[in-house]
């Protein structure tokens, strides 16, 4: 089982916060930040799993992790899920994410935290793992969108100003991050944070 | 910035959007919380409006809100309204504020149920997925049992993408309505061999979760997982149900076998690192639940082994740390596969990563064999030099200490290398270990007596060593390793080279800045090594020239005669600043040391033998018990064990008033180790159970080794040929002066052995010249490595017809508590004349020296009442008794009882002098210095400290001053305040001018103008004492300090504010602190002509000498040195440590007074406080 995913950027500002188990908000923010001063502490090579202990859900559960550029994607996972394999979960989750907003960046997570949640619900449902095959995640993801698009949407444009903001003069240092086969493009985003 | 021309827009109302609200946020980083108050109060407002679209925006942005931590609990009713709308979008929006918010609490939820079935029977599939994916969020026991039958008809939709959602929510379902569970199964392993591999494996998913929670029920599936096993390409699925497998195992062997090989083809043929991992796990798994039987495990094991290192060589941080976390498994049941590849692991504490390293560290532990325990541990004690950050190092030390005690120190060959090793490690710096240390170096002590020598040496060099003493030592606690470094020396101080020295390393005064229990052994130890310095002087003098042969008196030879007598005088020297400790443990053995030797010394001056007596009170040999030794105790006939004790207590009363014939004095002290033990051994069943089941849990990560046992049974590694150390690598690492020799040493001395079996001879002298073996029964080593030295007890194997344990008259048994078991024979030789008040404490003893023994009986009056204040005896008051409290002898003091501790603990006091006065008219000449013991008749009268400091209708203050010695340079003052007005007073504030000399100590963070609040309320008439801590700059001159008491006086009519200005006078005899020399050392003193002397001679006095005296002990803090008729040498010293000797001659009618004092100044002020203090009597 999977007890939580958390998604929080290089300073411990959470973009995604996932709980399967009824957390009230104060600790779930504590848990975030608790989470984000013991993952911010280990190099990016060594290895990504932590022991979580106390943290949450006590000595079963642990912490596997992965840093992408400015983001961290948390785990905080059960026995009986095996450590390589939630690493190639968050793995799949990132490529998806990739694949549905084109080159992904913190951007897209900040400004469409609901769309994120929604890929989230096709990767993972009530903790469990319900599908990681990217492809089968992506066409479902699509249909939905077009369903929405056929509705007119949340509110009018929302794309637009995104796009805006976008282009205005965001420092352009691409980060080339090595996921597997992939490449996504992620610019520093520090002076927004 | 573009950024604030959007900003334009955003102000809009209705119209921003969740984006908008994002660079809202981001706009005002600095008043956050205000914009996000202003946005819940927009949305609020939007919540409102009829349309649905504004609604399910406003719920959308709520949902990010939760995400930063606002509670949104309060807009659940809205949430359920958007949940409700017909169109996609807004629903998907409700549905996931819903999961993020909802839970079992919600009240609200239940307005959800005929939404939710509504929208599982949708015709639009992401309708329903929708609805399933938040319910698996929020799903309730309620919803759970009104909706079970809609899912289970949905596990069967014609679309996969509803079915694996039906299949995976029903867990979540059968967790809160276990009832569900039955029904649904068959369906739900029908979905096992579903066509489309992700409902396929969301079943998979869902029972191994089942089975992980009660693995029995799910053994009948055992077949179709096999089946999926060997046909599915799907390495999630293959994952699901190997781990799956690894739990099931456990439970039928028979399936374990039969997993054996489709897991080692799979380990064969995979390419995913997770998959073989997993299946390596499994294989453990099986093979520990296997245990034995089939043969061809080792080729399982090997290949498990061999993956795993190449899973370890890995540049993958992760597989590294896997690879560990598996070995780590294998080692309990296979620790001979494993410790071949010592190397990698010994590798691996080189890593960078530290959770890498402690993996590795782990694994150790349970490597470690005789022949490589010196290696590893060497190679552990570099890290330890290179390891950064003390969390790491202290897991080291934990680790090395660890690896060498287990199992009664089954590996350690050579135990001078092992206290080497201990030595070494008190080097570390900033350990907080330093108890682990001492406890080991203890133990190996006192339980290998060949050693002791060894060990006794490198005590006396530990406590030799200055970097123990230092402040950051203290500060970590390093300075533990002290406590046994003295213990030990004192302990066995026969093995001692030099007594002297070791005595003087102990008595520096250095050391009682050290923690007190540790101050407390050097005080007990030095006395046995006082003992041990007197005894070799003792066999050596009755006829020096021919010295018996033995080591002692070769050792005694350096001594000189006076060896004894100098030790006794440095005792008597630096034992008084023990007495002076604030610990009382360190008080009260400093107490009975320093008057042991003096009686020693005196009775050593007339020529008396005083060695044989004085190491009785240490004789006797340390025997460790066994564990189980209790067991061996034979029941006393007639004891039954199981019988009540006490009848358990009835219901009727009738019973309870019958006498308490039946209480039996000797049964509960048998009775009760029984039964503890009993409770032990049911404990200990028990715990074995839980680790049997955790060892055969795969899932239990956590790795607890305890494998000494299984190591036991497994085959002699005799063939193991043993690698000779190639000498050319420099053996002398630097970092490793001491112990690495004897890695050298050990390889020679095994050689020897080895090319002794080779001749075939079995004599075992080198054994017998090295130490005992008796006792040892440790387990017949199957190596050829005999240990250079043996442990000596300790197994619960003890031969049955043991003698019983504890035999009353052993006065050496609890090895682990020396210090209890030494202090109760000091105690009855010696008057317990010892205080409690440690300020008091000398005063008290030197006046109940200089004094008579006092008028039982009116005092004793006085104490059988329970408060201390209905009656003062009046008439001849002791001045023994000068202060159990002196603001009881003030006239109005004592109207209302106090319950203040301190008084208590100065009748306890009062009480033990009183006793020990008894005692000593019982047992004939008092034991001390013995100067003034002439009774005298006139009585002194009372005396107080106290004076009067200021009063006014409300309040009285008197106050009295002393010196610590404890504290640096500081005062106490104790204020006593007595209320006279019908008020009650509060509020109690002092304040007082500092002067640049005199400084009040105020709480921490008040200014140097604040009062300090007195700790108390004040109701009319009663009197209570509040002391304050005054720090002094210099004490050469005394001085007054300006102050006020500020408090509040309330009663019925109303309250006032009230001042009472005060003049604090400190005297320079305020500044002085009773301390007791003796006639040498205040000869010694008056001799270094370091002090100044000056004279002072008062007329008129009719006062009898004694009493004279009494009253400068009394007033000006002196201790009376030694009294020779009517001439007396006092002694005192100032908190900043002058000296101050006193040359006090009566004759007739006159009093002269010659001051001897370190300093001119202090010397002048203290002639004009004698003088006046002579001038009264």
């Amino acid at each position: 089982m999977i007890l939580a995913i958390l998604v929080f950027n290089n300073h411990g500002k959470p973009r995604l916060v996932r709980f399967y188990q009824h957390f009230p908000e104060e600790i779930q923010q504590q848990i975030v930040r608790e989470t984000f001063h013991l993952v911010l502490k280990r190099d990016d090579n060594i290895c990504n799993f932590l022991e979580s202990g106390s943290l949450i859900g006590g000595s079963d559960y642990k912490l596997i992790y992965r840093h992408y550029a400015t983001l961290y994607f948390v785990f905080c996972v059960d026995s009986s899920e095996s450590e390589l394999g939630i690493l190639d979960l968050i793995q799949v989750f990132v490529e998806t994410l990739d694949k549905c907003f084109e080159n992904v960046c913190e951007l897209d997570l900040i400004f469409h935290m609901d769309k994120v949640h929604f890929i989230l619900q096709e990767v993972v449902m009530g903790g469990m793992v319900l599908e990681t095959n990217m492809n089968e995640i992506v066409a479902q993801m699509e249909a939905q969108n077009r369903l929405e698009k056929s509705e007119g949407g949340l509110s009018a444009a929302p794309a637009r100003a995104v796009s805006a903001v976008k282009n205005i003069n965001l420092p352009e240092i691409p980060r080339n991050i090595n996921i597997g086969d992939l490449n996504i493009k992620v610019p520093n985003l520090s002076q927004f944070v | 910035m573009a950024l604030k021309m959007v900003k334009g827009s955003i102000d809009r109302m209705f119209d921003k959007n969740l984006q908008d609200l994002v660079r809202g946020i981001r706009n005002h980083k600095e008043d956050e919380a205000k914009y996000i108050s202003q946005c819940i109060d927009e949305i609020k407002q939007e919540l409102r409006q009829d349309s649905l679209a504004v609604k399910a925006n406003a719920v959308c942005k709520l949902t990010y809100l939760q995400m930063l931590g606002y509670d949104i609990s309060w807009a659940a009713f809205n949430i359920i309204e958007v949940m409700s709308a017909s169109k996609f979008t807004f629903k998907r929006v409700g549905y996931l504020a819903a999961s993020q918010c909802f839970h079992e609490g919600t009240d609200v939820i239940m307005l959800t149920t005929n939404q939710i079935r509504k929208d599982l029977s949708s015709p639009s599939q992401y309708d329903t997925g929708v609805a399933l994916t938040g319910l698996s969020c929020f799903v309730t026991p309620d919803l759970a049992r009104d909706l079970a039958n809609d899912i289970m008809t949905l596990m069967s939709h014609t679309k996969p993408y509803i079915r694996k959602k039906a299949v995976l929510i029903m867990y979540k379902v059968f967790l809160k309505y276990p009832e569900s569970l039955r029904p649904a199964f068959p369906r739900l392993k029908e979905k096992l061999e579903d066509p489309d591999p992700g409902v396929q494996s969301a079943a998979v998913n869902v029972i191994c979760e089942l089975a992980r929670r009660n693995p029995k029920n799910y053994l009948s599936l055992a077949p179709l997982f096999f089946k999926l096993m060997t046909s599915s390409t799907n390495n999630w699925v293959l994952i699901k149900i190997i781990k799956l497998f690894g739990a099931l195992t456990p439970l039928e062997p028979r399936l374990g076998k039969k997993l054996i090989e489709p897991l080692t083809n799979l380990i064969h043929s995979t390419s995913a690192m997770s998959l073989l991992y997993e299946c390596v796990n499994t294989v453990i798994a099986v093979l520990i639940s296997l245990s034995s039987g089939m043969p061809n495990h080792s080729a399982s094991i090997q290949l498990c082994v061999q993956k795993l290192r190449i899973l370890i060589e890995d540049s993958d941080q992760n597989l590294k740390y896997l690879g560990l976390l598996a070995m780590s498994k294998i080692l309990r049941t296979h620790p001979k596969s494993v410790q071949a590849h010592k190397d990698l692991v010994l590798q691996c504490l080189d890593d960078k990563d530290e959770s890498i390293r402690l993996r590795a560290l782990d694994l150790l532990y349970g490597m470690v064999s005789k022949k490589n325990l010196m290696e590893i541990v060497k190679q552990l004690l570099q890290h330890v030099d290179k390891a950064e950050g003390t969390a790491y190092r202290d897991e080291l030390l934990t680790k090395i200490i660890a690896i060498c005690s287990q199992g009664n120190y089954q590996h350690v060959t050579n135990f001078q290398w092992y206290i080497s090793i201990l030595v070494e490690l008190t080097r570390l710096e900033g350990t907080r270990h330093g108890h682990l240390i001492a406890a080991q170096m203890l133990d190996v002590a006192i339980r290998v007596k060949a050693i002791r020598a060894f060990a006794v040496a490198q005590m006396a060099a530990l406590l030799d060593s200055a970097p123990l003493l230092a402040s950051g030592a203290r500060r970590n606690g390093i300075c533990e390793v002290l406590y046994a470094a003295a213990w030990i020396c004192g302990e066995f101080s026969e093995h001692l080279q030099e007594p002297q020295q070791t005595l003087a390393a102990m008595l520096r005064p250095r050391v009682s800045a050290l923690p007190g229990h540790i101050q407390a052994v050097y005080v007990q130890n030095a006395l046995k090594l006082y003992t041990a310095v007197l005894q070799r002087q003792e066999q050596a003098a009755p006829d020096p020239q021919d010295a018996p042969p033995d080591a002692d008196a070769d050792a005694d030879a350096a001594d000189a005669p006076g060896a004894a007598q100098e030790a006794a005088q440095l005792l008597l020297e630096r034992l008084p600043q023990f007495v002076q400790s604030a610990d009382l443990e360190v008080q009260e053995r400093a107490s009975c040391v320093l008057q042991l030797v003096r009686q020693a010394q005196k009775l050593q001056a007339r020529g008396v033998p005083v060695a044989a007596e004085l190491s009785a009170l240490f004789a006797g040999e340390l025997n460790p018990v066994a564990p189980k030794a209790q067991k061996k105790v034979p029941v006393p006939e007639g004891l039954d064990l199981d019988a009540w004790i006490n009848e358990p207590p009835s219901d009727s009363e009738a019973e309870d008033e019958r006498p308490r014939a039946m209480f039996q004095e000797d049964e509960p002290r048998h009775a009760r180790p029984k039964a503890q033990e009993a409770d032990d051994e049911e404990l200990a069943r028990r715990r074995e159970a839980r680790r049997q089941e955790q060892a055969n849990n795969p899932f239990y990560i956590k790795s607890c080794p305890s494998p000494q046992k299984l190591y036991q049974d497994a085959p002699g590694v005799d063939h193991i040929p043993v690698v000779c150390i190639d000498l050319s690598v420099p053996l002398r690492v630097p970092g490793l002066p001491a112990s690495e020799q004897y890695v050298k040493l050990e390889e020679e001395r095994r050689h020897r052995q080895r090319a002794e079996k080779g001749g075939r001879k079995h004599r075992k002298k080198d054994k017998a010249g090295r130490g005992g073996r008796r006792g040892g029964s440790l387990p017949d080593s199957d190596e050829d490595i005999a240990p250079a030295q043996r442990v000596d007890i300790v197994t619960e194997e003890m031969p049955e017809r043991h003698r019983p344990v504890a035999p009353p008259k052993s006065p050496k048994k609890e090895a682990a508590a020396p210090k209890e078991r030494k202090s109760k024979k000091p105690k009855k030789e010696k008057g317990r004349g010892r205080d409690r008040d440690r300020d008091r404490k000398a005063q008290a003893l030197d006046l109940w020296l200089c004094s008579t023994p006092p008028a039982e009986p009116a005092e004793s009056t006085a104490l059988g009442t329970p408060s201390l204040d209905t009656e003062v005896p009046t008439a001849p008051q002791q001045p023994s008794e000068p202060c159990p409290d002196e603001g009881d002898r003030e006239p109005e003091a004592h109207k209302k009882p106090h319950k203040r501790k301190k008084q208590r603990q100065e009748k306890e006091r009062s009480g033990r002098d009183k006793k020990s006065r008894k005692k000593r008219a019982e047992d004939g000449p008092p034991l001390g210095t013995g100067a003034l013991e002439e009774a005298e008749e006139e009585p002194l009268p009372p005396m107080s400290s106290y004076a009067l400091l200021a009063e006014n209708d409300f309040v009285r203050m008197t106050y009295e001053v002393r010196g610590s010695l404890q504290g640096g340079s500081q005062v106490t003052v104790s204020l006593v305040l007595e209320n006279l007005s019908s008020h009650v007073l509060k509020s109690l504030e002092l304040g007082v001018l500092d002067s640049l000399n005199a400084r009040l100590a105020r709480p921490p963070g008040a200014s140097a103008h604040d009062g300090v609040p007195v700790p108390f309320q004040l109701p009319p008439g009663v009197s209570n004492e509040a002391q304050f801590v005054f720090s002094i700059q210099s004490v050469l001159t005394a001085q007054k300090l300006k102050g006020t008491l500020s408090f509040i006086a309330k009663n019925d009519e109303g309250s006032t504010h009230e001042k009472l200005d005060f003049k604090l006078a400190f005297t320079c005899s305020s500044y002085l602190v009773t301390t007791p020399c003796y006639s040498d050392a205040f000869a010694k003193l008056l001799e270094s002509g370091d002090l100044t002397g000056s004279c002072v001679k008062v007329d008129g006095i009719t006062m009898t000498f004694r009493n004279v005296l009494a009253k400068i002990c009394f007033h000006h803090r002196f201790s009376v040195v030694e009294r020779v008729g009517s001439c007396a040498s006092m002694y005192s010293r100032s908190i900043q440590g002058h000296h101050v000797c006193l040359l006090v001659k009566q004759a007739e009618q006159s009093v002269s007074v010659d001051v001897k004092c370190a300093d001119a100044t202090l010397l002048g002020s203290l002639l004009d406080e004698l003088r006046a203090t002579l001038s009264a009597c």
